[in-house]
């Protein structure tokens, strides 16, 4: 039986995990075959509980559009949610996320798409002075809390998750990923151990244009969503995934923070690190640990982001868990595993491993990658 | 009247002389500050009715020979009838007095601290070893705004818009309580401002003046201003890391203080700037507070006269409504709030008071805690706990409850060989912690204790660090107001919903 929402009696989720991300700066696109076949290696990081992808640029028809992507567990939840949607937003299109049904793949949720973009005259949304994407926020935060059966699992432009129970490859299958075409993919094998069968939980997780994968566990937790739930976010589905989704998006949305300091957040440099820097620096980064020191994902992970301009891949500050990045032309990968990565590129131009704590930044129209530690050349 | 010539009160210690052991050097008499040895010709002479069992003089008896013993005489005994309560009633009937003690309460009231336990990693999430990865403690106390305001140079690197609010760096999250010159001895001071320097952190001076002696080490010491505003000056305020305002203090919530004119000698007249002999009365409200607008004008006077330079605290005694209170302090400007539990020490209180007033410090923690993060004002103010902080599991779980930094009060007098025997009101410590009389203060020596301190702090933070390494963080700030690592246990709901955790297994 499946189930759409965290109702395990679990404070949240835990899993371990394989990820794998592809992203072709020059905004090329690919079908969803080459990830398929790199998280496919990664196959025992999972057990089957879990699988999912986010494809940036599959919608090109409708990228101005919201992509709501809606998981219900009953018609009547499904009449409940449209509802609301007919009421707020204008509905350009909505049909069933094409499926195939296989042997792996039986028992699943309804799945549906709708593109639309909110009315501007909704009191709420005047009164509130709400942009769209607050706008969109609040709407997606409402479903998932208020209304049972639905979840939205996927609200950006232009891009869009696919998720399920089961290992990843199936679910491509079951997605006909291979008909899809993006510049930027990630994929995600989960290994729960409390939360089985949910397909909520699957990843990536999204919201707006981010989507997030992500390899770990957030020992720091409490603190991270006692810290967001100061700024009103309701944290609903109770995984460390969200939390991470939730951080950035206050610290790079809201607090209007360049990408590279809000990952700084997450995964701060040390105090004996930090002593060391000149004055200015210093200054700037004791005060980013004072302010958000509650926000610091403390624990192991390795998580791979998508968001409109780009794509990035970090670890935690002692780096506890894999992350192998490499680049080959405009192509860079990213995965738990070199062996996933080798499997759809076999001798790229670089291989290396991320250094503990550094992002590894890739963003469209520019061929470079920042973060030059740790090289491994080949 | 007439006096009546014999108290129904016996003595409640024996100190028994073991006289094949006594070499007679006399050495209890000298280090007994109580009176309680004299030598009779032969042998030592003990009166029990003075022995308050502060241990002194069998830690420095040569020859092993004193035991101290409880008397075994009984009182009848009886649950209802303690026998706290009879003799208190004996002692009121005799004298018409206030029952004053010393140190916290004595009532074995349910110490929450011991009823909730932290979590560790296992599998899922790899635990962290203190010895070989970086274990951070550093905390900073102020308040903090609530996102980074940033510019860009020349370069295009982000730098720091406008300057932090003053904070107080500490490099663990421990402060030593407000303990006066005057309720304790200069001596004791010095030890903790030698121990502060050495560890990074902070000692608060209480409400007697800074001491000469002291200026130096203005790095490690927050200056209080209390309701006598004794020893206040502007450079007094200018001559710490930070101010503190005291409202309340844990052992005596809505009580002022009393040092009584024996005790006001030559130095302690200059350091509190009143006349020699005089009582040192501090009243029990500000006479300028009668309302949260009157704080929010002392705060500002303050910062005021520090050039907005030292981050203001305000201590307060946790009461039943100290949610909504702390909310007021911070939202009056507080940059620091120092919540004190009602198992706080005092040098003096009276018994009703100390034994019946006020909430523990965890509840109240929590509840304010939780309090300030629905106003979305968490991050305006730190929070110190306090409140009879008795080892570093209670300081973790303080701070898993939402403290930024503990106070060690008791703990730190008990290392300069204090024995908790409440009697702190007397001037008598044999210890030379709570006494001003010279030959008494001159035995404490503040280097040795200093050291000893720093040990204590020292041990303490590597047994948080070994804490967080198990639950898998390497930042105190992981720890900090994460209750999700605490679990009750034998605890009702109502008190696991006030603590804000569940129930272990859950």
């Amino acid at each position: 039986m499946f189930r759409i929402k965290n109702k395990f009696n679990a404070e949240r989720d835990i899993s371990g995990c394989g990820l794998c991300g592809i992203i072709n700066a020059k905004k090329v696109k690919t079908n969803g075959g080459d990830i398929k076949r790199a998280i496919s290696v990664e196959h025992d990081r999972g057990n089957g509980l879990g699988g999912g992808f986010a494809v940036y640029g599959n919608y090109p028809d409708y990228a101005e559009l919201y992509a709501f992507h809606i998981m219900y567990d009953n018609l009547p939840a499904k009449a409940d949610v449209e509802e609301y949607l007919k009421n707020n937003f204008i509905i350009e299109k909505e049909e069933p996320i094409p499926t195939f049904r296989t042997s792996k793949i039986y028992d699943h949720p309804y799945l549906h798409r709708y593109f639309i973009k909110p009315k501007s005259d909704r009191p709420d949304k005047l009164f509130h002075e709400l942009g769209d994407d607050d706008f969109v926020v609040n709407s997606v935060m409402l479903i998932n809390q208020n209304y049972d059966g639905a979840y939205v699992f996927s609200s950006g432009k232009n891009m869009g998750a696919f998720k399920g129970v089961g290992y990843p490859e199936d679910i491509a299958d079951f997605y006909k990923l291979e008909e899809i075409e993006g510049y930027m993919w990630t994929a995600h094998n989960r290994f729960p151990t409390n939360t089985p069968g949910w397909w909520g939980g699957a990843h990536p997780f999204t919201l707006l244009d981010w989507s997030i994968v992500h390899n770990g566990e957030i020992s720091s937790y409490g603190i991270n969503k006692r810290y967001l739930e100061m700024y009103k976010y309701n944290l609903a589905l109770r995984t460390d995934t969200e939390v991470i989704t939730y951080i950035l998006d206050l610290l790079i949305r809201k607090h209007k923070l360049p990408v590279r300091l809000a990952l700084t957040v997450l995964a701060s440099p040390f105090y004996q690190k930090i002593d060391k820097m000149d004055d200015d620096k210093k200054e700037l980064f004791t005060a980013l640990r004072q302010i958000y020191g509650s926000a610091l994902l403390n624990g192991p992970f390795a998580i791979v982001f998508g968001y409109s301009n780009g794509m990035v891949a970090m670890n935690d500050r002692i780096k506890l868990r894999p992350l192998v990045a490499a680049a080959m032309g405009d192509f860079t990968y990213v995965a738990s595993e070199e062996a996933a990565i080798r499997a759809v590129c076999p001798s790229p131009d670089i291989v290396w491993s991320p250094k503990a704590g550094e992002p590894v930044i890739v963003e469209f129209e520019e061929k470079n990658i920042p973060q030059k530690g740790g090289l491994i050349s080949l | 009247m007439t006096k009546s010539s014999f108290s129904n009160i016996q003595s409640e210690y024996l100190a028994l002389i073991d006289h094949n052991k006594c070499v007679r050097c006399k050495r209890c008499i000298q280090n007994c500050g109580w009176g309680t040895y004299s030598f009779g010709g032969d042998k030592i002479l003990a009166d029990h009715s003075k022995c308050v069992a502060c241990g002194r003089c069998y830690t420095y008896c040569p020859e092993g020979a004193i035991s101290i013993v409880k008397n075994p005489t009984v009182l009848r005994e009886n649950a209802n009838w303690k026998e706290g309560l009879i003799k208190n009633i004996w002692r009121q009937s005799e004298t018409g007095g206030i029952v004053i003690s010393g140190m916290g309460t004595t009532f074995k009231y349910k110490k929450y601290f011991d009823h909730i336990l932290l979590d560790a990693c296992q599998v899922t999430n790899p635990s962290i070893d203190p010895l070989r990865e970086p274990m951070e403690l550093r905390t900073y106390l102020g308040k903090k705004p609530s996102k980074l305001d940033i510019d860009f140079d020349e370069t295009g690197e982000p730098i720091l818009k406008s300057k932090m609010p003053p904070q107080i760096e500490l490099q663990t999250p421990f402060v030593f309580g407000a303990m006066s010159y005057g309720s304790i001895s200069l001596n004791a001071q010095k030890a903790m401002a030698l121990a502060a320097r050495a560890l990074g952190i902070v000692m608060n001076t209480g409400e007697g003046g800074l001491h000469d002696d002291l200026v130096p080490f203005g790095k490690n010491i927050i200056v209080q201003v209390a309701s006598g505003r004794f020893g206040v000056h502007r450079d007094y305020l200018n001559s710490g890391v930070a101010v503190e305002i005291k409202i309340g203090q844990g052992a005596k919530p809505g009580i002022g203080g009393h040092l009584p004119g024996e005790k006001i000698g030559a130095d302690i007249s200059r350091t509190r700037m009143i006349p020699v002999g005089t009582d040192a009365i501090s009243p029990a409200p500000h006479h300028d507070i009668y309302s949260i607008e009157d704080l929010r004008q002392l705060i500002y006077a303050v910062k005021e006269a520090t050039d907005y330079e030292k981050p203001v605290s305000v201590k307060v005694a946790a009461v039943h409504n100290i949610a909504a209170i702390v909310s007021g302090i911070v939202r009056a400007g507080a940059d620091i709030v120092y919540i004190d539990g009602y198992t706080g020490g005092t040098g003096a209180a009276p018994n009703i008071i100390k034994d019946h007033v006020g909430i523990p410090i965890e509840l109240a923690l929590a509840q304010v805690d939780e309090r300030l993060r629905e106003e979305g004002i968490r991050n305006e103010a730190s929070i110190i706990a306090a409140g009879s902080i008795r080892s570093s599991a209670d300081a973790v779980k303080a701070i898993a409850l939402g403290a930024d930094a503990v106070a060690i009060g008791t703990a730190a007098l008990v290392v300069m060989g204090c024995h908790v025997c409440g009697k702190c009101n007397t001037g008598n410590c044999s210890w030379g912690i709570t006494t001003q009389r010279p030959e008494l203060v001159r035995r404490l020596d503040p280097e040795v204790y200093g050291e000893r301190l720093y040990n204590l702090i020292s041990a303490w933070s590597h047994e948080i660090q070994e804490v967080l390494g198990a639950m898998g963080v390497n930042s105190i700030e992981s720890l900090r107001g994460s209750k999700e690592r605490l679990r009750g246990v034998e605890l009702t709901d109502a008190e696991l919903n006030a603590l804000g955790i569940k129930h272990a297994g859950l």
